[in-house]
């Protein structure tokens, strides 16, 4: 969005990165430990592909705007 | 954020502000884990950006650099705060999709016209604020007018948003008022006295983006719950008909608007095309500067065109996240004995304390805690703070700048160097952050003043937008022309509030209809202040020398040679966005009639 320096897709591809794996990652725990939270509709394991896509889309704005690589 | 919610909405926020059942949801250590990363992220923005707000232009206008997707999501973005969020939310559960005019009628073609018609003249003029247009159109005394009533509106709206916050937090969390105002002030005051405008804005892309994330799985998983969009309305179809629900209309737009009575709300289908389509609409999205800024940053006209364009489809959109949870609640919400749950008004929540009832403005935290877990419920809550953040942020970087150039430049220290202007801006971030603490705790301690913020609001939007239009579009218009509009028209708003205030009865004259409610009178109030001011306008300037034709240039519409621009595929065309926009809008209206 600037010349130079990071790009806002920057600060949201490492957002969506970390947020991402940590809500991945207590989807597999609930998945492999089978302690479901108490939630409506836990059989769909909504952390686990949720999680995987916010992670996914995090990774796709961390490498396509990432320091050094001219943003377009 | 806050600019709509006010005027269209009254009742809203003052609701949320009574919310009385105890904590909704009990965050876990993963949950509080993702709202400390936010904090630190925002912080880390801010410490980073500073670097690039070194000179006045990048401080108070982002460098004029925002590519057509930043400034057009921070455009829709700074309206997109958790208090409409929640509100609305509320709204839906109670007046059904009638609530989704706000996001689309009451937007759309106001935000399509501030882009094709109106931001080439804010734009090629240079200005750095909407009363700095009126400076270049009209000469100091209006611009002053307007300066001095927006500053005054958006840092006690920052309190407002900050005392909104600290209460939604108490109640949905439990979590103690005082700290909610000092760390979320904290965090405010750093980021953006360190980061200015650009600061703002990448904070409002980052909201953006965390709303979706945190609060589209609510009506995903309450789509799949209802069996899809059929499924939800034969649901409430059958609670209706056994008397589970209160009858009406909750999944149709247009057709109860024939009469004030016939539908919930008290509207007829004028006040919501003509009051809210065009006076509030307008009004707020072509003239609030709270927006407006955000699309002037733009690096290039194309991309200030370009912007609120790109806004619009986004807004078309915020009903699926917003109304949509509102209208599931109707029937997928439940009692603990597995009982239809009944959302209630705000007085009959405070009636029966320790009934376990919840409020209308609670249904979107309920669906929250209905659907989401560890992690996903952090993140819900973190796109709320957010909201509320970016909300104070925008307010005061809006407030910072219009105090810097509108106030404290032509009236205070005139030809300073441009360092000194930064440092007055950074210096009057914090000051505007302590006056949002000091209307917060005001508002803690008078929940009353709520109401009259609101109202404040209304009184100084629509009459601008008579003046802006006239000028923008009316050679002939006079600088007095422009004063005495906004003046009388501000009068105005002002005068027929405080008629139905002092005899209720008046609404019948001020509204059109005796059976008309509070938003057919903010709406109508605003049509009859608007109409006003242009009036006013017209008639004085009839008496008045007009400029020269030469001096409007980059002002006036008939006066301005707007520059060139260069050809570009048609995918990458304004125009052809926009007419994409406008279908969709009207697939939508038509699809919901």
């Amino acid at each position: 969005m600037h010349n130079s320096g990071l790009s806002i897709w920057f600060f949201i591809g490492v957002l969506l990165t970390i947020y991402g794996a940590m809500i991945l990652g207590y989807g597999l725990f609930e998945l492999v430990t089978r302690q479901t939270t108490n939630v409506i509709l836990a059989n769909l394991h909504a952390p686990i592909w949720w999680g995987a896509m916010l992670a996914l889309l995090g990774v796709f704005y961390l490498v396509k705007f990432r320091p050094g690589r001219a943003a377009k | 954020m806050f600019g709509l919610a006010p005027a269209l909405h009254a009742g809203s926020v003052p609701s949320l502000l009574a919310l009385g059942a105890p904590s909704l949801a009990h965050l876990s250590v993963l949950d509080l884990a993702v709202i400390a990363i936010y904090f630190v992220m925002v912080i880390w923005i801010g410490f980073y950006l500073k670097s690039q707000s070194n000179t006045s232009e990048e401080f108070f206008m982002a460098g004029r650099q925002m590519t057509a997707w930043i400034a057009g999501l921070s455009f829709v973005s700074a309206n997109l705060g958790s208090l409409e969020l929640m509100g609305w939310a509320g709204s839906a559960y109670q007046y059904g999709i009638l609530a989704a005019h706000w996001y689309w009628v009451g937007a759309i073609p106001a935000m399509l016209f501030l882009g094709m018609v109106m931001m080439p003249f804010y734009y090629v003029c240079k200005t750095h604020s909407v009363p700095g247009y009126l400076k270049l159109r009209y000469g100091q005394g209006t611009s002053t007018v307007a300066a001095v009533s927006f500053a005054f509106m958006t840092v006690l709206m920052s309190g407002v948003n900050m005392f909104a916050m600290a209460e939604v937090m108490k109640i949905v969390l439990g979590w103690d008022l005082n700290f909610s105002i000092i760390v979320s002030s904290l965090a405010v005051a750093a980021y953006v006295a360190l980061g200015g405008l650009r600061s703002a804005i990448f904070n409002e892309v980052l909201q953006f983006v965390l709303i979706w994330g945190g609060a589209l799985l609510v009506p995903i998983l309450g789509l799949v719950e209802t069996g899809g969009w059929t499924g939800f309305k034969a649901r409430l179809a059958h609670n209706i008909a056994i008397g589970a629900t209160a009858p009406g209309d909750y999944t149709h737009m247009w057709r109860s608007m024939g009469h004030f009575a016939d539908n919930p709300m008290g509207i007829h289908w004028t006040g919501i095309v003509f009051g809210l389509g065009f006076a509030i609409s307008f009004g707020y999205w072509t003239t609030d500067f709270l927006v407006v800024q955000r699309v002037l940053a733009a690096n290039s006209l194309r991309s200030a065109r370009m912007a609120p364009v790109i806004g619009s489809f986004f807004k078309m959109a915020v009903p699926f996240i917003v109304i949509l949870p509102g209208l599931l609640g109707l029937v997928v919400l439940q009692n603990s004995d597995g009982s239809l749950m009944h959302l209630v008004g705000e007085n009959v929540v405070a009636a029966n304390p320790g009934a376990g009832l919840h409020s209308f403005n609670e249904v979107l935290p309920l669906m929250m805690v209905r659907y989401l877990g560890p992690g996903l419920l952090g993140l819900g809550i973190t796109a709320l703070i957010a909201g509320f953040m970016s909300g104070m942020a925008g307010n005061v970087s809006a407030f910072t700048a219009i105090f810097t150039y509108d106030i404290y430049q032509p009236h205070i220290v005139k030809n300073a160097r441009d360092e000194h202007y930064v440092l007055v801006g950074r210096i009057v971030t914090i000051v505007g952050v302590v006056i949002s603490i000091i209307a917060a705790y005001a508002v803690k301690h008078a929940a009353g003043i709520m109401d009259y913020v609101q109202a404040l609001f209304s009184f100084f939007i629509s009459p601008l937008l008579g003046a802006v239009l006239m000028g923008m579009f009316w050679k002939r218009a006079t600088k007095a022309g422009g004063f005495w509009g906004l003046l009388i028209g501000t009068l105005t708003s002002i005068g027929l509030w405080a008629w139905v205030k002092v005899d209720p009865s008046a609404l019948r004259y001020v509204a059109l209809s005796p059976d008309a409610k509070d938003m057919a009178e903010n709406m109508y109030r605003a049509l009859w202040s608007v109409s006003v001011c242009a009036i006013v306008v017209f008639v004085v300037s009839l008496f008045g020398k007009p400029r020269p034709i030469a001096e409007l240039d980059g002002l006036v519409y008939g006066a301005t040679k707007l520059p060139e621009e260069e050809p570009v595929p048609f995918y990458k065309n304004e125009y052809f966005w926009m007419i994409l926009a406008v279908i969709c809008f009207l697939a939508l209206n038509i699809y919901f009639w």
